[in-house]
């Protein structure tokens, strides 16, 4: 059994809001934020929705319509804590899969009136590489990984 | 940092046809642009892409060249993250300030 270990990653930042408008520009503002490069969708994204519930959808909606999933929420306590399912699959594609769920955790903490430390901490990305590993073990039983690894060591240009 | 181009690289539709080609093993150019209504050099040109983000590797196989899905991205796949997350947050925080401008909303003198 192949088990790839991989810490989580844990970011803070403070911002000059309460945490009730940190929460709101976070979630209900996410389209004003988020660089839009980061899409699974082939058309440009018009908007990102976190629905305000647990169990609401979090999704892209793009310039044509098309709405592409990326996850969902697992918990919504506004203003200091919102959980999201981060579902996309990245191993050997970049799309939503349901059965994958990475946590993303984000919490609001007032620090002095008026700012709020945000920490973001995305964790279980050792799922992300699920299909990496089984691709990996393929890779080692059929072939033998150091020798596919000289082998293409030699072919690089 | 190869994740920095592997949701642009993936993001194009025939691009992301080529790609999950590949998820059932690997295969050389020819192979893909018979499944794909495109020509084969301008599979060679996607797969210059997918080479380039860190998605696919290629290797030789007899007299040939076989393309096949990069198992190897877990690591670059967490750096990505980690970068991502940073400029995110960031730009979450230069928001709440242009807002804090805009309404007047900012609590801080």
């Amino acid at each position: 059994m192949n088990t790839v270990a991989i810490a989580p990653i844990r970011k803070s930042i403070l911002v000059n809001a309460a945490p009730e408008r940190a929460f709101k520009v976070f979630t209900e503002g996410m389209t004003r934020w988020w660089n839009k490069q980061y899409s699974i969708n082939a058309s440009p994204i018009s908007e990102i929705v976190v629905e305000a519930r647990a169990e609401g959808r979090w999704f892209e909606r793009g310039e044509d319509g098309s709405e592409c999933q990326w996850g969902k929420v697992l918990a919504w306590e506004p203003p200091s804590r919102v959980l999201l399912a981060w579902q996309i699959e990245t191993g050997e594609r970049w799309r939503f899969d349901e059965s994958l769920v990475t946590e993303l955790e984000i919490r609001f903490i007032a620090d002095g009136e008026g700012t709020t430390r945000v920490e973001l901490e995305h964790r279980n990305l050792d799922r992300l590489g699920d299909q990496a590993a089984v691709a990996r073990q393929i890779f080692d039983s059929s072939d033998g990984w150091q020798g596919l690894l000289d082998r293409f060591a030699q072919k690089v240009d | 940092m190869a994740y920095d181009s592997a949701f642009t690289a993936i993001a194009d539709p025939t691009r992301r046809r080529v790609f999950e080609e590949l998820r059932s093993g690997a295969k050389p150019v020819g192979v893909i642009a018979a499944k794909l209504p495109v020509s084969r050099p301008a599979v060679s040109q996607h797969l210059k892409v997918l080479l380039e983000a860190g998605l696919v590797a290629g290797r030789a196989e007899g007299t040939r060249r076989v393309y096949f899905i990069d198992p190897r991205g877990l690591g670059e796949l967490r750096a990505w993250l980690d970068q991502f997350w940073d400029q995110s947050l960031a730009a979450f925080a230069a928001e709440v300030e242009k807002e804090n401008q805009i309404k007047g909303k900012g609590r801080k003198r």
